[in-house]
């Protein structure tokens, strides 16, 4: 089975957010990789000890991306390929999932994974876009997957109920908090993957003009939401405590 | 300049969801004194039309089709594809829910064309209308807009007022046949979990758990204080780790990020993925036997005490003065 997983470098969850120059400022930040595609990749691990084959893990980004495709690599994957995006002046979901999209065309894929969101710009657009300019089926937020031969048995996160679906490969799939517990590199697995291939790819390389991937949309301004004030902090004892706090939601906040 | 703009409608158990009214206020913001008409699919829908215009559609257009009673992204793609054809709008608006986040990008892969997901505001500045959204689960925001052509977004629940409802207002309701041909992922089953059938991205009230509730069991005081509010029941991912709870409700860097009108932190420390996920709610209360908790930092109105003595009182008191 052909197996790949796109993947995105992202802020480590840890990290303050601070902005210079309008722009979310990177100084001193650590990285990680995008905790929904840990998922993904560990299902594409699991998936390939079940019906053999390769995964391939895809990103589109800086060289610094480099390391997050390694640490897939460690926890088991076979190969990574870096899409360099250095040469775009701009870049949103419609860039990336056309950049990825000329990367897959002249692929074999049974099944393509992803997280179902990046936690860091949160639009959840590429893996459906993906889907659509592939024209195969895309399945979002999935919690389990079966597969027998072509056949597709999917559960799915809906808003809290669960939805069963079927379908069949080739498919687009992105991952929900639920589908697995991604494993942590192993000594070995770091050592191994440095010898994987890596591949670095340029948009020459996909006969991609930029012009023809430019953003389509624009940010103008980011900023940083208003300090909370501090709180009201009660005292007393417990019971005139509650019944401060009821009036207080009641009659000065005026939410209840 | 005056605008054309779509809305997709969402409804649940039968009836219309808050966010498509929402998302009615925010066309008729961008439409620019143009026209706003939505669009309802389903296999028995017509009857919720009307209630659509009392909040600010000008028309309805009703798709039924019995591929459309339960939502396949190739259903509803198939059916807007076509109403998109022959009406082409100039801008779209969705909510930012389940079906609207799966949706909105295949759509607009299809019609090439930019997407804003998870607008929490908009304003117009000189011809263009600009969006403001969350990045980082609402550690920064941003405001973006579309360099030209279609103007898709999706809203994010419970940010954008509705319009006031106006049952006096009128407007045409018209069915359009779709046809809808094979569906390459068929819903088998639904399986209900959503205990209070309350939606956390939509819920007005959350009362939600850490670690601090130390037990599946420690959730059921939390469950019936949201009883009482009519308030749907969160998690921190410590409770979920712990296997306290389901993932599914899980509020933070991973899993939602929700901006409720009340939001009860109960045994939460706060870690800086859970502040995340809810800091932007608009009051915040919390509860926490440790003063250093760092959820204090974001509440509006903090008590100091063990959740199992505070908040069975809370549900006492609030039965109380609701009655």
């Amino acid at each position: 089975m052909n197996i790949f997983v796109i993947l995105k470098r992202t802020f480590d969850t840890e990290e303050k957010i601070s902005v210079s120059n309008n722009k979310i400022s990177e100084d001193s930040a650590e990285f990680i990789i995008n905790p929904y595609d840990e998922y993904a990749i560990e299902e594409a691990i699991t998936l390939k000890d079940a019906h053999g084959g390769t995964v391939t893990v895809v990103t589109v980004g800086d060289e610094d991306s480099e390391k997050e495709l390694r640490t897939a690599l460690a926890m088991g994957a076979d190969q990574a390929v870096l899409i360099s995006n250095e040469d775009l002046d701009s870049q949103d979901q419609y860039t990336t999932s056309s950049v990825l999209a000329a990367y897959f065309k002249d692929k074999e894929y049974d099944i393509i994974l992803g997280g179902n969101v990046a936690i860091d710009n949160g639009t959840g657009q590429v893996g459906p876009r993906l889907a659509e300019l592939l024209d195969i089926p895309h399945v979002t937020t999935i919690t389990k997957i079966e597969i027998n031969g072509t056949a597709v048995n999917i559960e799915r996160d809906v808003e809290g109920d669960l939805e069963k679906i079927e379908t069949t490969l080739p498919l687009l799939v992105t991952a929900q908090q639920g589908l697995n517990e991604p494993r942590y590199p192993s000594l070995p697995g770091i050592m191994k993957a440095k010898k994987k291939p890596l591949e670095t790819l340029e948009l020459d390389d996909l006969d991609i003009d930029e012009d023809d991937v430019e953003a389509k949309t624009k940010t103008v301004e980011v900023y940083l939401p208003p300090k909370k004030e501090a709180g009201k902090i009660l005292s007393g004892d417990t019971a005139d405590q509650v019944k401060e706090l009821v009036s207080l939601l009641r009659n000065e906040a005026k939410v209840i | 300049m005056a605008k054309k703009v779509l809305v997709l409608a969402e409804s649940r158990d039968g009836a219309l969801r808050n966010v498509s009214f929402e998302a009615i206020a925010a066309a008729k913001e961008i439409s620019g004194g143009g026209e706003v008409f939505a669009v309802l699919c389903g296999d028995s829908v017509q009857s919720l039309a009307n209630e659509l215009i009392h909040y600010g559609a000008d028309r309805v257009l009703v798709a039924e089709n019995e591929k459309l009673a339960n939502y396949t992204t190739d259903g509803y793609f198939q059916a807007l594809k076509q109403i998109i054809n022959d009406e082409s709008p100039e801008a779209i608006v969705f909510g930012h829910t389940s079906l609207g986040k799966d949706l909105s990008p295949r759509l607009a892969a299809r019609l090439e064309s930019g997407l804003i997901s998870d607008v929490t505001g908009l304003e117009q500045a000189g011809e263009n209308t600009v969006f403001t959204r969350p990045v980082y689960s609402g550690k920064a925001f941003e405001k973006k807009l579309i360099n030209d052509g279609l103007i898709f977004v999706t809203v994010r629940p419970n940010n954008i007022s509705p319009l006031e409802k106006d049952e006096s207002r009128t407007g045409e309701v018209k069915s359009v046949s779709v046809e809808i041909k094979d569906l390459r992922t068929i819903v088998k089953e639904v399986v209900r979990k959503a205990s209070t059938g309350v939606d956390l991205s939509e819920a007005k009230i959350i009362v939600a758990g850490g670690r601090g509730v130390k037990s599946e069991d420690g959730f059921k005081p939390l469950q019936e204080l949201a009883d009482v509010l009519g308030a749907a029941v969160g998690a921190s991912r410590g409770a979920c780790d712990a296997d306290y709870c389901d993932y599914s409700l899980q509020i933070g860097q991973t899993g939602k990020v929700v901006t409720p009108d009340l939001y009860i932190a109960c045994g939460i420390s706060g870690a800086i993925q859970h502040l995340a996920g809810m800091s932007n709610s608009k009051v915040i209360v919390a509860i926490n036997k440790d003063p250093e908790a760092s959820i204090f930092s974001v509440a509006d109105y903090g008590i100091v005490g063990d959740l199992f003595e505070v908040v069975p009182l809370l549900t006492e008191e609030f039965k109380k003065v609701l009655v």
